[in-house]
């Protein structure tokens, strides 16, 4: 069975033989899996600051870079240096992380990094991919090889049972008369066992590229129902999208419940990914109640 | 003068480096600045502009007139420099410690190109302060990126100094250095002509105003 990380590997490993272009940097987590012998393969050492700096770098002379690490290391430690080295400098590059939101729990609360989607919304111009499957990374992480913008692809170990087509705009995977339900990448598999567990007759948007966000998409499914009621489940921390919901459905007098990982508090619990699904209620028995409770009537 | 009098030691000190860079060194024109082979200046420390943009105005990469009115609403000149807005700026800069790392990646692209160009990056003693700044110091001689030279403008504004003196500090992890009187224009020459096969640091001390 292939990760999401190992078809990320995959892909960039195949391209940057095709692609002179394609510059890999890493700060040492990953880096033995890139080929050490092409020039274009940096291994900065532990220094986030400057792994992404010299991706701004290398973009500035031409090249297309690949900047990889764990999720927290990649986002929060060298934000600053995504703003300003990437953004700021007006170049493109593209961002792969693993680690997810809490992939791997047992690290503690380091390693855990629900607040980088959010994190990224607070600049312009990024393409955010949330794949749902391994076979949706390798598609997604062509085009972005071939693009020049600035995109970040966010890989987890959570995924769900099938890939679904990947491209521009959100997939209606159900059609139904009472709201309908945005399910983001990995969180797919557990919405649609919520759905049919509470019986609901809902619309089921995937979106296995939630940046730029389908507002067309959103709001003619909106339009094909009944109730303008929307849910959104992503897998990340919750009402990232919230905003932009509402910019969608700012002529339609709309409800909207944002669901995903707690803003309250910080855990400091260990155990597994699907403990932590329990407590943030991103479990199928969470997602349920949500379910009832929202599109009740 | 508008607005800037904070920084104008800022300007000042580094006034006679950009020269020098822009006058004898470089090999970028106006009509190059897209050219792979270009020389790269980068102005890490984007801190007083004003000397800056008053060389890139003398050698032609800037209409003269836009001085007048920086940092104006409609000026493509502010109190940190934007490579959006300005011809022949490489990069944006005004945070400090942001400079050098870029300047790694730059140099690299450019080897990897097998581009004749080089990459200077004007940095402080002051911003030296900034850990990136030593991330990035490290990878460089690790990388052996030798087309990269880094240009310390010294004004003793560091908070604490460098014991040692700067030179060390990137000494110490494997670069070539130079001390030099940032103020004489053939020593500067000298030093930022100077053969090396790896990267380079060149300290311009300036001596504090009073």
């Amino acid at each position: 069975m292939t990760t999401m990380r190992q078809a990320f590997i995959k892909t960039v490993n195949e391209e940057i033989e095709n692609d002179p272009r394609i510059a890999v940097v890493t700060a040492v987590i990953s880096s033995n899996e890139f080929p050490q012998e092409n020039e274009r393969v940096v291994d900065v050492g532990i220094r986030e600051q400057t792994m992404v700096g010299v991706a701004g770098g290398l973009a500035l002379a031409g090249l297309r870079p690949v900047v990889h690490s764990y999720a927290p290391f990649l986002v929060e430690r060298p934000y600053e240096q995504i703003k300003l080295d990437i953004g700021h400098q007006d170049v493109g590059a593209v961002f792969v992380s693993i680690g997810a939101s809490y992939d791997d729990p047992v690290w503690g609360r380091t390693h855990q990094s629900p607040g980088d989607v959010a994190l990224f919304d607070t600049l312009p111009g990024w393409t955010v991919h949330v794949p749902g499957h391994p076979d949706e990374v390798t598609p997604l992480l062509r085009q972005a090889l071939k693009d020049d913008n600035r995109v970040y692809v966010r890989l987890s170990l959570h995924e769900n049972s099938q890939a679904y087509p990947v491209g521009e705009g959100f997939t209606a995977l159900r059609h139904g008369k009472r709201g309908v339900v945005l399910a983001v990448g990995p969180m797919l598999d557990r919405v649609l066992k919520a759905v049919d567990s509470e019986n609901a007759d809902v619309t089921v948007l995937y979106a296995a590229t939630i940046r730029p966000f389908d507002s067309d998409g959103l709001r003619k499914a909106v339009e094909e129902t009944d109730h303008a009621d929307v849910m959104v489940v992503e897998p990340y921390l919750e009402g990232t999208s919230s905003h932009l919901i509402s910019e969608a459905l700012q002529l339609i007098p709309h409800r909207v419940r944002c669901i995903g990982v707690k803003r309250h508090a910080e855990l400091r619990n260990y155990g597994t990914a699907e403990d932590h699904d329990a407590a943030h209620d991103l479990d199928v028995v969470g997602l349920g109640s949500a379910v009832r409770s929202f599109f009740r009537g | 003068m508008t607005g800037d009098e904070k920084h104008e030691w800022a300007a000042a000190s580094t006034i006679d480096v950009l020269w020098v860079l822009y006058d004898r060194v470089l090999n970028v024109t106006p009509a190059t600045v897209d050219d792979p082979d270009r020389d790269r200046f980068l102005l890490s420390k984007g801190h007083g502009p004003m000397a800056y943009y008053a060389v890139l105005a003398e050698k032609g990469f800037i209409d003269e007139s836009t001085l007048d009115d920086w940092t104006s609403w409609d000026s493509p000149l502010g109190q940190h420099p934007d490579r959006v807005l300005v011809n022949g700026v490489e990069i944006s800069s005004g945070s400090l410690g942001h400079g050098l790392p870029i300047a790694v990646g730059t140099a690299l692209g450019q080897r990897v190109g097998k581009s004749r160009g080089r990459t200077f990056v004007l940095v402080g003693d002051g911003e030296l302060d900034e850990g990136s700044n030593h991330e990035a110091i490290a990878v460089a001689a690790r990388l052996g990126v030798a087309n990269l030279t880094a240009i310390v403008i010294d004004n003793q504004s560091a908070m604490y100094g460098w014991p040692g003196g700067i030179a060390s500090r990137f000494a110490v992890e494997g670069w070539q250095t130079a001390e030099i009187d940032g103020r004489d224009h053939e020593a500067i020459f000298a030093a930022l002509t100077a053969p090396h096969d790896r990267p380079y640091a060149v300290v311009a001390k300036i001596e504090k105003s009073h």
